[in-house]
C-alpha cells in the first residue's frame, strides 16, 4: 500500500505501521518502503513517517541517509511548525555521519526568526550531544548564544540543554541571570523546573551563605525580618553586618509567586530552592504550599511526604502547625502512611506528643500490620526522644505484648528491648513478663531480643534465666540462626555469673553449636568455648571473659531514616532514592566569600516581555519596540544614566563604566578573576550589541531617516556640556569628532553617509577609564526618583546619602496628544513633562495635561476614570475638573510611577456623559531625574547597582553640528538630564 | 530527561511503547513487575524504582500504570506531573481515558505524544494547544472520512470513536458546521500551522475563538476532609475547594472575579492564567481564560475556621470473642447543614477479614457487601431529617478466629448543592476586552472529601 499512489492508502498504511511500534512490534524491514514517502506532500502521512524514521533510522543508518536532504529542504520553510519538526527528527535520528549536518542546521536554527524553532534547537543540542560528545566547544558556543535569548519559550529549554552538555560552566549564566530571573515566572511550567534546579546550583557558588547570623537567634529574629521584607521588599537589610546580595534577593523574592503554581513539579522546584538558598527564617513560607500538594495523587504525596519528613528532622517549627495534616488515614497506601508516619515522629515534642500518642493508639490496632508495626517503632522514638513520655510509651507498649497478632507484639519486643537498654533502670517485671512469652512468639527477632535481655539482665532475674536457658537448649536445633547465637550468648553470660546452676546446660549448648550447619554459629562456639572455658590454652583473655560479655553497652540511637539524606539536594531523584542517581550535580557549599557579584551586569539590557506577538508590534510601530528593548527591567535596582527620545538619539553606555570601576576599584578582591571576567563581558557586550544591532537595524534606520530631519532644526544654544558621558569623553578626548569615525569603523557597521555615533563603552581600555579625573562634586544625572530610593535602601555605609535632585537643565516644551479632539468628541487633551520632581510621591513622574474644550457647549466633570495600569504601576489622578467652558483650557497635573519603565499607562479620561481610553508612554528620558553628588559617592551608588539599568539611544547630528552646547542640547532634549561642569572643553560626542 | 514510556495494564501486558531517545527494550519492565508483585496491592507500587541502568517512574490511573523510563537525574516530581498531564490529556481528547480506547485511537496517542515531548523533554503539554496540533477524534469527523472515503475512518467508526471529548457532548449545529468546514479544508487529523498559543504569552488561548452564545459557568466546588473519632468529636477537619469553570467568550476576553470574603482563602494556587500580582494586591482573580474546561484555582481554607461538619455518623459495630455473630448499627444524620439537604450518600466500610458475610436490612437505599474484598457499601441517598437512615443487621465470622482488634473504619461521601460550607461567596464576574454581554453562572457544592469516621 505505501507504493500506492493514492495519499489514502498510504496514510492508512502508515497508521498500521504506526500501530505496530506502538505495540512493540518490529517493523523495521518495511524501512525501505517507509524512507520514500517521507517527501510525501500530505501532511499526516509525513508526520507518521517520520514517527517511523524516529524509531528505527537508528538500526538503518544507510537507508535513513536518503531522507537527510528532504529534511534540509524542509530546514528552508517558510512554515516554522515544518521547519521546528524537521530539525526535531533530523536531529533524533541517531546517526553519527549526518553529526556535521545537524550541527550547522542547529547554528541555523539557533538564529531563526521563530522561538518556537529555537526552542527546538535547544532541544536538538543535547540530543547532538549525546549522539557525539566531541562537539562539545560548538555547541557550547550555541548555548551561549540561545542563553541570551529573551523569548520565554526558549529559556526552558536552553537551561536544560546547559544542564546536559555543560552544567560546570557556571560562567556563561552569569549575563543572564538577572534575566532568568525576571522571565521565570512567564517561562512554561517545565522550563521553570528546570530554571529553578539551576539557579538553586547558582546561588549556592555565588552568593554567601545568608544562615551564618540567623541561625542561633532564629525566633527573635523572625519578626524583624517577615516585617521588614513585607515593608519594602527588595531593598536590603542594610543594617545587618550581613547583606544579601541583591541578585540573591532578587532570585527569592522572584520566584516566590511560583509556590502558587498549579504544577507540583513547580511548587516542589520553588519549595527546595528556599530550603537551600533562603534565609532560615524565610523558608517557613514553603511549608503551606507543600501541605497543599498532599491532596494530589498519591504519587504526588509519596515524593512531597518524603521531602517533608527530610526537612522536618531539621527545622521541626516549619511544619508543626500543619500536624494535623499528616494525620493517617485508613485509605491511604501503606508507603504513605509510613511516611507520614514519620513526619509525625520528627515533628513530636514535649507539646503534642500526648495527643499524637493518643493517635498512635489508633494506628497500632490498625488492620494493616505492617503498618502498626511500624507505628511500634514510631512509640519506641518519641519514647526515647521526649524523656517524659517513655514510662507511658514503655507501658503501653508492654500491654501490647498482649496483643493477638505476632507481628504486633514481635515490633514491641523488640522496640522494648531498645528502650530497655536505653533507659537501664529495674524493669524485672517487665524481663519476667517477656521471657513467659517465649513460649507463645515464633518471630525469630523477638525472640532474639528477649534472650538478649535476660542474658544482660541476668543478675536481676537469677532465677528465670537458667530455666529459660533450659528450655532453649531443648529447642536449640529447631531454632533461627539469630535465636542460636543469643542462645549461645545467654548460655555464656550464665555460665559466667551463675555457674553452678548452668555449668552443664552452657556445655551442652555449645557442644550443640559446634556441628551446626551454619558458620556463624560455629565460629561463635569455638570463640565462647575458650574464652569461658578454662583450660591450659587460654591465657589472658579468660580472665577478662566476664568483663568483656558483661561490659555496659551503649545504647542504641533510634533514628529516623531521613536523618542523613539531607545532603542530597531536595525534590531530586538522589533524594528519593537516598542514592546517587547517573547524572546528579552536587549542590556546592556556600563560598566564603561571595565571587565578583559584578559579572552579572549585563551592557545591553534585552528584555521584553513580548505581550503581543512579536512581529506584529514591530510592524505596527517600530519605535515601540526599539525601545523596549532598553528598559522593562529596571525594578531591579539600578544602574546608572541614560538617554532617548522618540526621534533619535545617541548612546552613552554607562552601566559598562560601573563596570570597569568596580573592577579597578582598590576593596575589588579579586582584581585578577575580575579582570578575566570582564574581558568575557566585553566580549559578550560587543556580540550581544551587533545582534541586536542586528535585528533592529531595519527599524534604526527608519528611526534614522526620521530623525534627521527633526533633529537638526531642533538645535538651541545652551550652557555648558557634560551629561554622564563625560567618562567616556575624556578618555578619547584627543581625538574629538574625529573619534567618532573610528569607532564606527571598529564598531564595523555600515554607516557611512550618516554620522551616526553608536557608543559603545565596551571597547574602551580600562586604563582609559582609570585616568578619568572629573572634578569633585559634579552634578551627575542619575536615576529616576524611585531607583535613587532603591539606591538609598541599598546604601551600607554611614556616609550621606542624601541626593541632591538638581534643577532640569532644560524642559523642552514638546507635547504629546493624549487625545485628540475628533475621538474625544471635542475634548481634546496634550499632555507633557514638566521635569520637575513630582509632588504626589518621590517615585512619582510628573505629567501635565492641557485639557480643551472645542465644542461649543460645556463639558462637565472631568475626571479620570478607570485605571489600567501594568503591575506595580501607581498613578495618582489629577482632581476633578468640574467645568471647562467652550473654546476654554485648564491645566491639570498628576503623577505616575512607571516603575522605571516605560509600560504605557492606560487609563480613562472621562467626562460627565463619555469615557475616552487613553495611554501615556514615557520616553526613558523623562523617567531619569538630575541629581548632584560627588565623584565618591556616585562611584559608590556606581558600585552597588546591579546593572541591567542602561538604555542607550542613538542621536544623530549633522557633522558641523559638533560643539558640545550642539550636543548637550540634544542630549537634554531627549533626556531630563543635569549639566556636569567639566573642566575639558572637549565634549566627545 | 523522559526516555520511554510504557503503558501497562493492570494484567501486567505492555500494551503501548513509546520511545524519545534511543530504545529501551521492554524487558526493563521486569523490574517494575517484580515491584508489583511484591506491592500485592496496586496502590502500593512505589512510584520510583531504580534498576541497574534504569529508573521507572510510574503513575497508576484508570488501571493503567504509566510507566516512564529516565537515565539521569531529574526530580522525580516532574517526571510524574508530567505523567499526570498525560492521561488528563488522553481524557480530554477521547473522554476516557482506558485501555480499548488508547489502543484504538493508537495513531492519534502517538502523534499526541510525539508532540508533548521532544528529546524527553516537555514541548507542549497545553491541551490547547495539542488540539490545534493533532485534532482529537469526534464521530462527526469520523463520518465525515467515513464519507469522502478517507482511510481508517471505516474501521475506527465501527469500532469506538463514538467517544466524544468531554464539553462537545452536546453538538449544536455550530460546532458541526465548524468541524466539517475544519475536515474539508484540512482533510487531515493533524495541523499543518504552529498553534498561534505556543508563541503568546497566553499559551493557554486560542485565538480567533467564536461562539454565538457566550457564556462563562463557574463551579465552586469545596471538599471536607475530616477524621471523627469513635465519639464523634473532630480529630481533623478541613476544607479544600476548587473552583472550576467552562468559559465559552469570543475573543480574547479579560475577566475579573471577586469574592466577597477573599480572606477565608488561606492558600491558594491558580491556572497559569492568574495575575498574581493583582490578587497580592487587591485579592481579585483576573485573568484571560482558556477556552473550554479549566480548572481556574484550587484553595485551603486556612484551619483556624472552624469547618462545620454536615453529617454524624452513629455506630454500633461489635464483636463477640466466643459467638460467630457480630451486630453492625450504623445510622447517619444531618447536622449543620444551614438548611440544604444533603444527596448523594454513600457510606462504605471495609471490614476485617475475619468477617464472613452480613446480613443487614437498611431503612432506605441499597447495600452491598462483597465477601472477597470485604467492601461494604450502602447507598444511602437523600437524607431526610424526619426519618433518619440507618442499616442493622449481623456478621457473621469466621468461627474461631479471634475478634478483630478494630473496628472498621467508615467512609463517607455526601453532597449538598448550592452551598460552599467555608461560606466563600463570588462578588461579582467582570468583562473587558470584548463588547458583547456574557452570561454568566455560578454554582456553589460541598463534597465530602476523604472523610472518615473510626468507629
Amino acid at each position: 500500500m505505501l507504493e500506492s499512489n493514492k495519499d489514502s492508502a498510504k496514510l492508512d498504511a502508515m497508521k498500521r505501521i504506526v500501530g505496530m511500534i506502538a505495540k512493540g512490534r518490529n517493523a523495521s524491514e518495511l524501512f525501505p518502503a517507509v524512507v520514500k514517502n517521507v517527501a510525501s506532500k500530505n501532511i499526516e502521512i509525513k508526520k507518521l513517517v517520520y514517527v517511523y524514521l524516529v524509531r528505527y533510522a537508528e538500526e538503518q543508518q544507510d537507508l535513513a541517509l536518503l531522507s537527510i536532504s528532504t529534511f534540509q529542504r524542509a530546514l528552508k520553510d517558510p512554515n516554522q511548525l515544518i521547519r521546528a519538526s524537521a530539525l526535531r527528527v533530523l536531529s533524533s535520528i541517531r546517526v553519527p555521519i549526518i553529526v556535521p549536518i545537524m550541527m550547522l542546521a542547529i547554528k541555523d536554527a539557533s538564529a531563526d526568526l521563530s522561538p518556537y524553532v529555537r526552542k527546538n534547537a535547544a532541544h536538538a543540542i543535547q540530543k547532538l550531544y549525546s549522539l557525539d560528545p566531541e562537539q562539545k566547544e560548538m555547541l557550547i558556543e550555541v548555548i551561549e548564544k540561545l542563553l541570551k535569548d529573551k523569548s520565554t519559550l526558549v529559556a526552558g529549554s536552553v537551561v536544560m540543554a546547559f544542564e546536559e552538555v555543560c552544567p560546570e560552566r557556571i560562567d556563561l549564566i552569569h549575563k543572564n541571570y538577572r534575566k532568568l530571573c525576571n522571565l521565570l515566572v512567564d517561562v512554561e511550567e517545565w522550563g521553570q523546573v528546570v530554571i529553578i534546579h539551576m539557579l538553586t546550583r547558582y546561588a549556592r557558588t555565588q552568593f554567601v551563605s545568608p544562615w551564618k547570623e540567623d541561625g542561633g537567634a532564629e525566633d527573635s529574629e523572625k519578626n524583624f525580618y517577615e516585617s521588614d521584607d513585607e515593608q519594602r521588599e527588595g531593598t536590603e537589610r542594610r543594617k545587618k553586618p550581613y547583606a544579601m546580595d541583591p541578585d540573591h534577593r532578587l532570585l527569592i523574592r522572584n520566584t516566590k509567586p511560583l509556590l502558587q503554581s498549579r504544577n507540583a513539579a513547580v511548587v516542589m522546584a520553588v519549595a527546595q530552592l528556599y530550603w537551600h538558598i533562603s534565609p532560615k527564617s524565610e523558608a517557613g513560607v514553603i511549608s503551606k504550599s507543600l501541605v497543599r500538594l498532599l491532596r494530589s495523587n498519591r504519587e504526588v504525596q509519596y515524593i512531597v511526604l518524603q521531602n517533608i519528613a527530610t526537612m522536618s528532622i531539621q527545622r521541626k517549627g516549619m511544619f508543626e502547625p500543619y500536624l494535623k495534616s499528616f494525620y493517617v488515614r485508613s485509605t491511604d497506601p501503606t508507603m504513605i502512611k509510613t511516611l507520614k508516619l514519620e513526619i509525625l515522629t520528627n515533628l513530636a515534642n514535649e507539646a503534642n506528643v500526648s495527643t499524637l500518642l493518643r493517635e498512635f493508639q489508633t494506628y497500632v490496632r490498625s488492620q494493616d500490620k505492617q503498618f502498626a508495626a511500624a507505628t511500634i517503632q514510631t512509640v519506641g522514638r518519641c519514647a526515647s526522644s521526649i524523656s517524659e513520655v517513655s514510662d507511658s510509651c514503655l507501658s503501653g507498649l508492654v500491654c501490647l505484648l498482649s496483643s493477638r497478632d505476632e507481628v504486633v507484639v514481635a515490633e514491641s519486643v523488640v522496640v522494648i528491648k531498645k528502650l530497655l537498654q536505653m533507659r537501664p533502670a529495674q524493669h524485672g517485671e517487665i524481663i519476667k513478663h517477656m521471657a513467659k512469652l517465649l513460649d507463645s512468639i515464633t518471630v525469630p527477632v523477638a525472640r532474639a531480643s528477649i534472650l538478649w535481655l535476660i542474658g544482660e539482665n541476668c543478675e536481676r532475674v537469677p532465677k528465670i534465666a537458667p530455666d529459660v536457658l533450659r528450655k532453649m537448649a531443648k529447642s536449640f536445633t529447631s531454632e533461627d540462626d539469630l535465636v542460636k547465637l543469643q542462645i549461645l550468648n545467654l548460655g555464656a553470660k550464665l555460665y559466667l555469673t551463675n555457674s553452678k546452676q548452668t555449668k552443664l546446660l552452657t556445655q551442652y549448648i555449645l557442644n550443640l553449636g559446634k556441628y551446626d550447619q551454619n558458620y556463624d554459629i560455629r565460629d561463635r562456639t569455638r570463640f565462647i568455648r575458650q574464652l569461658i572455658v578454662p583450660n591450659e590454652k587460654s591465657g589472658a583473655l579468660s580472665k577478662y571473659a566476664k568483663k568483656i560479655f558483661l561490659a555496659q553497652k551503649p545504647a542504641p540511637l533510634l533514628e529516623s531514616p531521613f536523618k542523613d539524606r539531607d545532603h542530597f539536594q531536595l525534590g531530586t531523584l538522589s533524594h528519593t532514592l537516598n542514592t546517587k542517581a547517573a547524572g546528579y550535580l552536587e549542590l556546592s557549599n556556600w563560598p566564603e566569600v561571595a565571587p565578583d557579584p559584578s559579572v552579572r551586569n549585563v551592557e545591553v539590557v534585552e528584555l521584553t516581555k513580548e505581550w503581543t506577538p512579536a512581529g506584529k508590534a514591530k510592524k505596527e510601530n517600530p519605535a515601540k519596540k526599539f525601545y523596549s528593548e532598553s528598559e522593562e527591567e529596571e525594578d531591579s535596582s539600578d544602574s546608572s544614566s541614560e538617554s532617548e527620545s522618540e526621534s533619535g538619539s545617541e548612546s552613552e553606555e554607562e552601566a559598562d563604566s560601573s563596570e570597569d570601576s568596580s573592577a579597578s576599584s582598590p576593596n575589588e578582591q579579586e582584581g585578577e578573576s575580575a579582570s578575566e571576567s570582564e574581558g568575557r563581558s566585553k566580549r559578550t557586550a560587543k556580540k550581544s550589541w551587533k545582534t541586536r544591532a542586528k535585528s533592529d537595524s531595519e527599524d534604526e534606520e527608519k528611526e534614522n531617516e526620521k530623525s534627521k530631519s527633526s533633529d537638526s532644526s531642533s538645535a538651541e544654544s545652551s550652557s555648558a556640556e557634560g551629561s554622564s558621558s563625560d567618562a567616556e569623553s575624556e578618555s578619547e578626548s584627543d581625538s574629538g569628532p574625529d573619534s567618532r569615525k573610528v569607532t564606527k569603523e571598529k564598531e564595523g557597521r555600515p554607516k557611512q553617509a550618516r554620522s551616526t555615533l553608536p557608543k559603545d563603552v565596551s571597547l574602551l581600555d580600562l586604563d582609559d577609564f582609570n585616568s578619568v579625573s572629573t572634578p569633585v562634586a559634579l552634578p551627575t544625572p542619575v536615576l529616576s526618583p524611585s531607583l535613587r530610593a532603591d539606591l538609598e535602601g541599598l546604601n551600607l555605609s554611614t556616609t550621606s546619602s542624601v541626593i541632591n535632585v538638581s534643577s532640569p537643565v532644560f524642559v523642552p516644551m514638546k507635547t504629546h496628544v493624549l487625545l485628540h479632539r475628533m475621538s474625544g468628541k471635542g475634548l481634546a487633551a496634550h499632555y507633557f513633562f514638566p521635569r520637575q520632581p513630582c509632588i504626589f510621591g518621590a517615585k512619582m513622574v510628573s505629567v501635565q495635561i492641557t485639557l480643551n474644550n472645542t465644542t461649543d457647549q460645556k463639558i462637565e466633570n472631568i475626571h479620570v476614570g478607570e485605571k489600567k495600569l501594568p503591575a506595580g504601576m501607581q498613578m495618582h489622578a489629577f482632581s476633578p475638573v468640574d467645568s471647562l467652558e467652550p473654546e476654554g483650557s485648564v491645566t491639570v497635573s498628576m503623577g505616575i510611577d512607571f516603575c522605571d519603565s516605560t509600560q504605557t499607562a492606560s487609563f480613562q479620561l472621562c467626562t460627565k456623559d463619555d469615557c475616552f481610553s487613553v495611554n501615556i508612554q514615557p520616553p526613558v528620558g523623562e523617567l531619569l531625574l538630575p541629581v548632584a553628588m560627588s565623584e565618591k559617592d556616585f562611584k559608590k551608588e556606581q558600585g552597588m547597582l546591579t546593572g541591567m539599568n542602561e538604555t542607550s539611544a542613538l542621536i544623530v547630528a549633522t557633522p558641523q553640528d559638533f560643539t558640545p552646547s550642539v550636543i548637550l542640547q540634544k542630549v537634554v532634549n531627549v533626556a531630563n538630564v543635569g549639566a556636569v561642569p567639566s573642566g575639558q572643553d572637549h565634549l566627545h560626542s | 530527561m523522559i526516555h520511554s514510556l510504557f503503558l501497562i495494564n493492570s494484567s501486567g501486558d505492555i500494551f503501548l511503547e513509546k520511545h524519545w531517545k534511543s530504545v529501551v527494550s521492554r524487558s526493563v519492565c521486569d523490574y517494575f513487575f517484580e515491584a508489583q508483585e511484591r506491592a500485592t496491592e496496586a496502590e502500593n507500587v512505589p512510584p520510583v524504582i531504580p534498576t541497574p541502568h534504569h529508573y521507572l517512574l510510574s503513575v497508576y490511573r484508570h488501571k493503567i500504570f504509566f510507566v516512564a523510563v529516565i537515565q539521569t537525574e531529574v526530580p522525580p516530581l516532574f517526571v510524574i506531573e508530567f505523567l499526570h498531564r498525560v492521561v488528563d490529556t488522553f481524557q480530554d481528547y477521547f473522554g476516557v481515558c482506558s485501555e480499548p480506547v488508547i489502543k484504538d485511537n493508537v495513531v492519534v496517542v502517538y502523534e499526541v505524544l510525539e508532540e508533548m515531548l521532544d528529546n524527553g523533554f516537555p514541548l507542549a503539554t497545553e491541551s490547547n494547544i495539542l488540539k490545534e496540533l493533532i485534532k482529537p477524534p469526534t464521530i462527526l469527523r469520523t463520518v465525515v472520512n467515513t464519507i469522502t472515503g478517507r482511510p481508517g475512518g471505516d474501521k475506527e467508526f465501527l469500532k469506538t470513536d463514538w467517544v466524544t471529548p468531554r464539553g462537545s457532548g452536546a453538538v449544536s449545529p455550530l460546532l458541526l458546521e465548524r468541524v466539517f468546514s475544519c475536515v474539508y479544508e484540512r482533510s487531515t487529523n493533524v495541523g499543518d500551522q504552529l498553534p498561534t498559543g505556543q508563541l503568546s504569552v497566553v499559551p493557554w488561548r486560542r485565538t480567533g475563538v467564536k461562539y454565538t452564545n457566550n457564556e462563562a459557568y463557574f463551579d465552586v466546588i469545596e471538599e471536607i476532609d475530616a477524621i471523627i473519632d469513635k465519639s464523634g468529636s473532630t480529630i481533623t477537619a478541613e476544607i479544600q475547594g476548587v473552583i472550576d469553570a467552562c468559559v465559552k467568550l469570543t475573543g480574547m476576553p479579560d475577566l475579573t472575579l471577586s469574592f466577597m470574603n477573599p480572606r477565608l482563602l488561606d492558600d491558594v494556587s491558580f491556572h497559569p492564567c492568574v495575575r498574581f500580582k493583582r490578587w497580592e494586591s487587591e485579592r481579585i482573580l483576573s485573568f484571560i481564560p482558556p477556552d473550554g474546561n479549566f480548572r481556574l484555582l484550587s484553595y485551603h481554607v486556612s484551619a483556624q475556621n472552624l469547618v462545620a461538619i454536615p453529617v454524624y455518623v452513629k455506630h454500633s459495630i461489635s464483636f463477640r470473642d466466643s459467638s460467630a455473630l457480630g451486630r453492625f448499627e450504623i445510622t447517619v444524620g444531618p447536622k449543620q447543614t444551614m438548611g440544604k439537604t444533603i444527596e448523594g450518600v454513600l457510606v462504605s466500610s471495609q471490614m476485617p477479614k475475619g468477617v464472613l458475610n452480613m446480613s443487614l436490612t437498611p431503612s432506605q437505599g441499597t447495600h452491598t457487601f462483597d465477601p472477597v474484598t470485604k467492601m461494604l457499601s450502602w447507598d444511602v441517598g437523600k437524607i431526610n431529617p424526619q426519618k433518619l437512615p440507618s442499616l442493622k443487621g449481623t456478621m457473621s465470622l469466621q468461627a474461631g478466629a479471634p475478634k478483630p482488634d478494630e473496628n472498621p473504619t467508615v467512609n463517607l461521601q455526601f453532597k449538598i448543592q448550592q452551598l460552599a460550607i467555608s461560606g466563600l461567596k463570588v462578588n461579582r464576574l467582570d468583562m473587558y476586552g470584548e463588547k458583547y454581554k456574557p452570561f454568566k453562572g455560578i454554582k456553589y457544592m460541598t463534597k465530602a472529601g476523604k472523610f472518615q469516621v473510626r468507629t
